[in-house]
Order: C-alpha cells, then sequence, then structure tokens
C-alpha cells in the first residue's frame, strides 16, 4: 500500500526534474533553431572584424539565417577569416556582400548578408568576395573630432 | 633549545595532516567499495526508488521555493542594473545564464547537502550507533551494499534532475518579475535567451556540474555518517562536517569545473 504512494511520487519528481530539462533546452537554449536542419559552409575574409566572436549570429534583412562557426587569421593575406554555418534553406547569389555591424549602438556584433543580383549561388564552401569589416567607434570619434577640430581652425 | 609548547604544535600539525590523509583514503575505499557493491542495489530498484523519495522528493519542495525567489531576485537586480545601460532587453540573457552556468547547480547543491546529504548522515550515523550495521553484518547482510549504494545512486540521480528544476523555476521566476511586473518585452526576453543560450556549452555543462556536485555531496554525507563516531555526539559533529565540507567541496569544485568549462567564453 505504501509502496505504491511512493513509486507515484518518485515517478512525478524524475518526471518534472526531465520535464525541467526539456524546458531549458526548448525553451531558454536553442535546440529548436538551428539546431538539427542541413546546412552548408561559407566564408568571408575582412581586414577587421572588430568584437565578431563565434557563434555570432548570420542575418539577412534582420533575419537570422546562420552562425559564426569560427575567426582565424591568415598569415599570407593578413586578413582574418570567418567561418559560417548557413541554413540550408537559404540560398545567396554570388554577388552577396558580408558587413560586420552592430545590434544597436553597444550590441553584440553580427554578420549581415545583402544579396545581390547575380544569377549564380553560392555553392557550399564558397568565399563571400565583397566584405565591409566592422565599424571600430574609435576611429569613428577620432575622425568626428579631427574633422571638428579642422572647421574651428578654418573659421577663425 | 625549543620550548615544550611548540614541539606540541608542531606534533599536533603533523598529526592531524597525517590523520586526515589517512581518512581521504579511507573515504575513497568506501567509495570504490560502494561503486562495486552496487550492482545488488540495482537488481532490487525499490531500495534505490525508496531513496529517491527520500532525496529527491523531500528536497524538491525547497528547491520550488528557492529557485522561484532567486529568478525573482535575479530579475529585479539585473533589471536595475541593465536599466543604466538600456539594455533591459538581455534581462532574459542574464537570469538564464546566471542560473543555468552557476547558481542552479550550486544553490541546489548546497541546499541539497543541507536538506539531504545532512539527513543522510544522521540516518547511517544512527544505524551505526544503534549496531544496526553490525547486526546486518551478523546475518550475512553487506551494509554497504544495502545501506550505502542505493543511497548514493539515489543522490547521484536526483542532483541533476533538482539542479535542472532550481533552474526553470528561476528562470520562469525572471520572467514573472521582469516580464509580468516590470514589463520588459516579452518577445525580447525569450528571443534574446534562446540566441545567447546554447545547449551544450552552457545547458549541458550545468548538468555535468551539478551531476558532480551530486556525486561530492552523497560521498561525503554517506561517508561522515558511516565513519561518525558512534555516540550521540558523534552523530551530531558528523552531521555538521557533511554540511560544512559538502559546501566547501561545491565551491572548490565549482571553481575548477567553471574555469575548464568556461575559459574561453
Amino acid at each position: 500500500m505504501e509502496r505504491s504512494t511512493i513509486d507515484l511520487w518518485v515517478g512525478l519528481f524524475m518526471v518534472a526534474g526531465l520535464g525541467a530539462l526539456t524546458i531549458l533546452a526548448l525553451k531558454v537554449g536553442n535546440m529548436g533553431s538551428l539546431g538539427g536542419g542541413e546546412t552548408y559552409q561559407l566564408s568571408a575574409e575582412f581586414t577587421n572584424i572588430g568584437g565578431l566572436k563565434p557563434r555570432a549570429a548570420v542575418k539577412s534583412s534582420g533575419v537570422v539565417v546562420g552562425r559564426v562557426t569560427a575567426i582565424a587569421f591568415d598569415n599570407e593575406k593578413f586578413v582574418a577569416r570567418v567561418t559560417m554555418n548557413i541554413d540550408g534553406h537559404y540560398k545567396f547569389p554570388q554577388d552577396t556582400s558580408a558587413s560586420i555591424l552592430t545590434a544597436g549602438l553597444l550590441g553584440e556584433q553580427y554578420v549581415g548578408f545583402e544579396g545581390g543580383a547575380e544569377d549564380k549561388m553560392l555553392a557550399a564552401g564558397a568565399t563571400v568576395k565583397l566584405t565591409q569589416s566592422a565599424v571600430v567607434l574609435e576611429k569613428l570619434i577620432s575622425q568626428f573630432m579631427y574633422s571638428k577640430a579642422a572647421e574651428g581652425s578654418g573659421s577663425k | 633549545m625549543f620550548n615544550r609548547g611548540a614541539i606540541i604544535n608542531v606534533r599536533g600539525i603533523g598529526h592531524r595532516t597525517v590523520e586526515s590523509v589517512l581518512r581521504f583514503g579511507y573515504a575513497t575505499r568506501f567509495i570504490a567499495l560502494t561503486l562495486l557493491n552496487s550492482g545488488a542495489s540495482f537488481r532490487r530498484i525499490h531500495l534505490i526508488v525508496r531513496e529517491l523519495y527520500f532525496t529527491g522528493v523531500l528536497s524538491m519542495i525547497i528547491i520550488l521555493v528557492s529557485g522561484l525567489f532567486v529568478g525573482m531576485v535575479l530579475g529585479f537586480q539585473g533589471y536595475h542594473t541593465l536599466k543604466i545601460y538600456g539594455s533591459e532587453s538581455a534581462l532574459g540573457v542574464l537570469v538564464s545564464l546566471s542560473l543555468v552556468r552557476e547558481l542552479g547547480p550550486v544553490v541546489s547543491g548546497l541546499l541539497f547537502a543541507s536538506r539531504a546529504g545532512s539527513a543522510m548522515t544522521a540516518e547511517i550515523g544512527l544505524m551505526k550507533t544503534t549496531e544496526q550495521l553490525s547486526a546486518m553484518e551478523m546475518m550475512a547482510v553487506d551494509p554497504i551494499a544495502r545501506v550505502v549504494a542505493p543511497r548514493f545512486w539515489a543522490g547521484v540521480i536526483s542532483m541533476p534532475l533538482l539542479a535542472a528544476i532550481f533552474s526553470a523555476m528561476g528562470v520562469y521566476g525572471g520572467y514573472l518579475i521582469g516580464v509580468v511586473l516590470i514589463g520588459v518585452d516579452d518577445g525580447s526576453f525569450w528571443s534574446q535567451m534562446q540566441s545567447a543560450v546554447d545547449f551544450r556549452e552552457d545547458i549541458l555543462n550545468g548538468v555535468i556540474k551539478s551531476f558532480v556536485f551530486g556525486i561530492a555531496v552523497t560521498w561525503i554525507a554517506l561517508f561522515e555518517g558511516y565513519d561518525s563516531p558512534p555516540t550521540a555526539e558523534g552523530v551530531s559533529g558528523a552531521t555538521t562536517r557533511t554540511v560544512v565540507t559538502s559546501s566547501l567541496a561545491i565551491l572548490g569544485l565549482d571553481f575548477i569545473l567553471t574555469a575548464f568549462m568556461f575559459r574561453g567564453v
């Protein structure tokens, strides 16, 4: 008699624990999106990647289409080589341009794709030719200050 | 040349060092014996189920309530700080990452040590004091296989589940405060969380952590009980030592595991 109530409670406990794990995996983690789908690899060379990190999003028109898998430094061309896994549903023309953008002023950096007009699509393993490096905030500010200073001395 | 007090002190240090190394060796032999004898407890699964009730089910209330409150506090405090930088929408990321990576395993491990670990030590210590363990040996029943092994496996199984429940409740608590009470945007709360929390990097590493804590706490609790002096004073001392030692072990192991798991991230 008592055995069955204990069994019931233990069963409830196990279900609650495994349920919590499932909730964590599906709702909190990103198991649902881009987990098991087909992906293909693209790479791009940037002269400056700013603060881009592996696992950063690859977005096109604001929609997440893939993730950055690896970032390496090419010691022959002296550029950063960014490797990305793109969701197999999405194809991009060969003259697609990739740029490193920032979400908000201080937000996370991501790779933005902008499709071109070419008919041929990028195949798996291809390299995106047109790239635009990350905007470095310090450089922008110093440029702004220099131009302001030049303006100030010119008007005097 | 040397005064007597200094010699006694030095001798005391040496004695305590040798004693603790000896105890550690005994504890290692104890866990090895437990693992060797746990085949029988898996054949009689009802023993483990009974212990799961005591370690897991009875710890659930405290885990549920404290998980909810820790999450709610994280929601308040996180919102307060993130608001300064205008990034309240990252509240979900803050709450979920701190719970899944650190607070879930560590706090539920500490609660588990004081709720279930101390009970285990007291129970086994009392069994030893009232000579139930010796009586089992007299009847050719191995107390390690009959008493210790089922408790060990129940602790090891229930600890990751409790940590997962803690983290899930905490995320829900953070949601209640952040979204329902303060009014952070619902969609950005969940979507930023989902893009920042990785299943393998964060959730699975958290589960591994809580698994390791489960082994450590249960081992310490069972050994302290089994090794306790068979007196009322001895059992109470062993119970205190269980809570202190396993809390320190959890925090120390957490540092080591974090250094290995999240070094580059």
